[in-house]
C-alpha cells in the first residue's frame, strides 16, 4: 500500500511541478468550530533545490490526458508512467501534511481524462470533502479545466481560495502551433465566468448582509516563455490586458524547459531554460503592479524586448534622462519610486523621514537604498552642487562595471530569440 | 558616561529609561550582562526591575508612539541583543524628549536601528512559522524541537493556536529551554529535557527522537521527502539560492533535509 502511494505521489508531483504558482496569500479563511487550518498571509514552508518555494502540496489528480500539447510532459502521445489518485488519498495526504506543518494547503490540477466536466467534478469532490467533511480551512488552489461548464466552475468557487487557468502560450499563433486543441478564447471564457460571478457577488453584498465567500484570493494565469518566437512586448501586453480585463491577481511566467525529444519546433532537450529573460519579465510585472509603471513604458515598438543586461527599471530611467535627477527631499512619492535603487520600503521610509529634516547621503545608505545605483539619478541635501550629468550610455557602463550579474555564468543560447 | 545593567526583562529595560530621566543621564550604555566590560571611568549601575516604574514608562510610550512602533519595540526587545537594547533605550530617550511624534523619523539612528532589528526578529518569526516540523507521537501529541535565532515563541503562539485547534502540539525552544504547549484548550509554557528527547542534539545531525512515534509518522515523513525531491526541477538547479532561503542552521529540524 505505502509503496503504491509513494510511487503515485512521485509521478503526480513530478508532472505538476511545471506550474509555477505557489502563493498561498490573499485569502482570509479563518478557523471555525475548532477545525483545522487558518489562512493568512501565506507562508513558504520549504524551498526546493532550484530555489522555488514550496507552500502548497502541488499535485495532479491524474496525469492521463486526452490532449496532445507539444510542450507538456503528460500529453497523450508521450510514453510516461500514468497514475491517478483516489479522492480519499488526496484528502489524507493534504490533511496529514498540513497537520505536520509541511504545507499551507493544496494545489490541485489534473490531466483531462474523459471530458473536462468529468475531470472537474472529480476535483470538486476532493475540495468538498476537505471543506465539508474534514472542516479544513487551509488554502486550496484549484486549476480550472478548460471547457468545464459554468455550473461546476461557480460551485467550485464557493470552496476554493484561488482558481487559475493557464494561457500557456503568450500568442494565439504559438498556441495554434503547439496545442491546436486549445484556444485562448476558451481560457478567457472561463476566466470571465469567475470574474462575472465575483462582480455579481460584490454588487449583492451591498444589499444582502452576508454573501458567500467566492474565490477570495482571485484568479491567476501562467504563460510559457521561450518556446515560441514571441517578443517580450507580446508577453507583457498580454499580461497587462489580462490584469485589466479579468482582474487577475497574478500572471506567472515560466521559462520553457524542454521535455519532449520528438518535438523539433521547440528548443532541444538539454538546452538551458531562459532564466534571465524570465527574471526580467517578473521584474516588469512587479513594476506594473507595485511601482505604477504602465506596460507601454517598459516595452514599445522600438524596444520590443527587455534589455537583458540591465533591469527594466534602470532601462526606463536610462531612456528617460529628462525625468531625472529627482530631488529626494521634495519630489513626489511616485517619482522617488521610479529611481533605480530605491524600492517601495525605502521610498516609504524616505517620505516619512523627510518630514523631520533634510535627508543626507549616509541616511539613504542606512535606510537600505542601493546608493551606488541611485546616485546617478537623485539629489539630496549633501549632493555636490555642480555635478555634471553624464550621458545615459556612460551611466549604464558605470553601473554595469561596478557590479557583477549573478546570471553571467548561466547565460544560455536559448536567450537568443532567433531559432 | 554611565553603564546601566538590567536583568534582561522588558520591565528592567523600561526601568533604565525611568532612571535616566530621574537622574537626567541620557548618554548611557545599556547592558544585560553584569560581567560586561565597561570603561575605566564609567559608573556601573545595576538597575533593579520595578513593575510600577516599568508600567509608567510603558504607558508613556503607548501615548507617544503609534501601535505599529510599539510592536516594533517589542519585536526588537525579543532579539535579546545588546545592540538592540541600546537602540531601544536611545529610542525612548528620543521619543520622550520631543513633544511631537517622532517615531517615523527613520533618519534618526535609534528609530532606524529599532526598525531594522524588528525586521530581523519578524523574519525569524516568519521562518519559525514556516520551518517548524511536527512529528506525531504515539499519544497523539504533535511535537517539534527548534532553535530560533531570537526568542520568537511568544510571537508565533497566536499563529499556531489559530491554525491547529483540534490537535495537541508542543513547540520547544531547545536553546532557551522552554516550550509552548497547546492542550486543546489553551497554550501553556512548559519545560523539559530536550537533550534526552533528541539524541542528536549534541552532534548537530538531523533530529532523532527517542520517544515512540505514531504508526503512520514514518510513512508521511517519507512521503514528504519524496514530494520534496519530486517537485525539484533539475534543469533549474540553484543551490546558492536554496541555501539563502533555507539557511543550513535550520536543516537539523526540517525532515526533508538530512544532515
Amino acid at each position: 500500500m505505502s509503496e503504491r502511494i509513494r510511487e503515485k505521489l512521485q509521478i503526480l508531483a513530478d508532472a505538476a511541478k511545471y506550474d509555477v504558482s505557489c502563493s498561498s496569500s490573499g485569502s482570509r479563511r479563518k478557523n471555525k468550530d475548532q477545525g483545522l487550518g487558518n489562512t493568512g498571509n501565506g507562508i513558504c514552508h520549504s524551498y526546493t533545490e532550484d530555489g522555488r518555494c514550496v507552500s502548497l502540496l502541488k499535485i495532479l489528480f491524474s496525469n492521463v490526458c486526452i490532449y496532445d500539447c507539444a510542450y507538456c510532459v503528460s500529453r497523450r502521445s508521450n510514453d510516461v508512467k500514468r497514475a491517478a489518485f483516489t479522492v480519499q488519498e488526496v484528502v489524507d495526504l493534504t490533511i496529514n501534511f498540513y497537520r505536520r506543518n509541511y504545507i499551507e494547503g493544496l494545489f490541485l490540477s489534473s490531466g483531462i481524462f474523459k471530458s473536462a466536466d468529468y475531470t472537474m467534478e472529480r476535483m470538486l469532490q476532493v475540495v468538498k470533502k476537505l471543506r465539508l467533511e474534514e472542516n479544513f480551512n487551509g488554502y486550496i488552489h484549484l486549476k480550472t479545466i478548460p471547457g468545464a461548464s459554468q455550473e461546476i466552475i461557480t460551485e467550485a468557487g464557493l470552496y476554493v481560495d484561488r482558481m487559475s487557468i493557464n494561457l500557456e502560450m503568450p500568442t494565439e499563433a504559438g498556441l495554434q502551433q503547439f496545442a491546436p486543441e486549445k484556444s485562448h478564447a476558451e481560457v478567457q471564457k472561463d476566466l470571465g465566468i469567475v470574474r462575472d460571478r465575483l462582480i455579481q457577488l460584490k454588487d449583492e453584498s451591498k444589499i444582502i448582509k452576508s454573501v458567500p465567500k467566492f474565490v477570495p484570493a482571485g484568479q491567476t494565469t501562467q504563460m510559457v516563455v521561450g518556446a515560441h518566437n514571441e517578443t517580450d512586448q507580446d508577453i507583457i501586453m498580454m499580461a497587462d490586458r489580462h490584469y485589466k480585463e479579468f482582474k487577475l491577481k497574478r500572471v506567472y511566467f515560466s521559462g520553457y524547459i524542454p521535455i519532449n525529444a520528438q518535438e523539433k519546433a521547440l528548443p532541444a532537450v538539454g538546452s538551458a531554460p531562459p532564466l534571465l529573460r524570465e527574471n526580467r519579465l517578473y521584474q516588469s510585472d512587479w513594476l506594473m503592479r507595485f511601482y505604477g509603471f504602465a506596460a507601454h513604458e517598459l516595452v514599445d515598438d522600438q524596444h520590443p524586448n527587455l534589455d537583458l543586461d540591465v533591469d527594466p527599471k534602470l532601462g526606463w530611467a536610462l531612456r528617460h534622462p529628462e525625468a531625472f535627477p529627482v530631488d529626494i527631499n521634495r519630489a513626489d512619492y511616485q517619482l522617488i519610486l521610479r529611481v533605480p535603487g530605491i524600492g517601495v520600503r525605502s521610498a516609504q521610509k524616505i517620505v516619512q523621514a523627510r518630514r523631520f529634516g533634510h535627508i543626507h547621503i549616509d541616511q539613504l545608505k542606512s535606510m537600505g537604498v542601493a546608493y551606488n545605483r541611485a546616485q546617478h539619478f537623485i539629489r539630496c541635501a549633501d549632493s555636490p552642487k555642480f555635478k555634471k550629468e553624464p550621458p545615459a550610455q556612460q551611466i549604464r557602463q558605470q553601473i554595469l562595471q561596478s557590479g557583477q550579474s549573478k546570471y553571467q555564468q548561466q547565460l544560455s543560447p536559448q536567450l537568443g530569440f532567433a531559432f | 558616561m554611565a553603564t546601566y545593567c538590567f536583568d534582561g526583562t522588558l520591565t528592567g529595560l523600561l526601568c533604565c529609561v525611568f532612571r535616566a530621566f530621574r537622574f537626567q543621564e541620557f548618554d548611557v550604555h545599556i547592558t544585560a550582562n553584569p560581567q560586561s566590560q565597561h570603561g575605566l571611568f564609567d559608573e556601573f549601575i545595576v538597575v533593579s526591575s520595578q513593575d510600577e516604574q516599568g508600567q509608567r514608562v510603558w504607558q508613556g510610550l503607548k501615548q507617544k508612539i503609534q501601535p505599529g512602533s510599539l510592536r516594533q519595540f517589542y519585536l526588537c526587545f525579543l532579539s535579546e541583543q545588546e545592540q538592540a537594547f541600546q537602540h531601544l533605550f536611545d529610542f525612548c530617550i528620543y521619543v520622550f524628549q520631543h513633544g511631537h511624534a517622532v517615531d517615523g523619523n527613520y533618519g534618526h539612528p535609534a528609530v532606524l536601528g529599532m526598525a531594522q532589528w524588528a525586521k530581523q526578529v519578524g523574519r525569524e518569526k516568519h521562518r519559525m512559522e514556516a520551518f517548524v516540523r511536527f512529528k506525531k507521537c504515539q499519544d497523539g501529541l504533535f511535537l517539534s524541537l527548534v532553535r530560533p535565532d531570537f526568542n520568537v515563541l511568544p510571537l508565533i503562539e497566536r499563529h499556531f493556536k489559530a491554525r491547529y485547534q483540534d490537535q495537541r502540539w508542543l513547540i520547544y525552544d531547545e536553546q532557551r529551554d522552554y516550550g509552548i504547549y497547546y492542550d486543546l484548550d489553551d497554550v501553556h509554557q512548559v519545560q523539559m529535557n530536550a537533550r534526552q528527547l533528541d539524541l542528536q542534539l549534541g552532534s548537530g545531525h538531523s533530529q532523532a527522537f527517542s520517544i515512540e512515534l505514531d504508526a503512520e509518522e514514518f510513512l508521511y515523513d517519507q512521503l514528504w521527502k519524496d514530494y520534496f525531491h519530486s517537485v525539484n526541477i533539475q534543469a533549474r538547479q540553484n543551490m546558492k539560492l536554496h541555501i539563502q532561503y533555507v539557511p543550513k542552521r535550520y536543516w537539523r529540524y526540517m525532515n526533508e533535509k538530512s544532515l
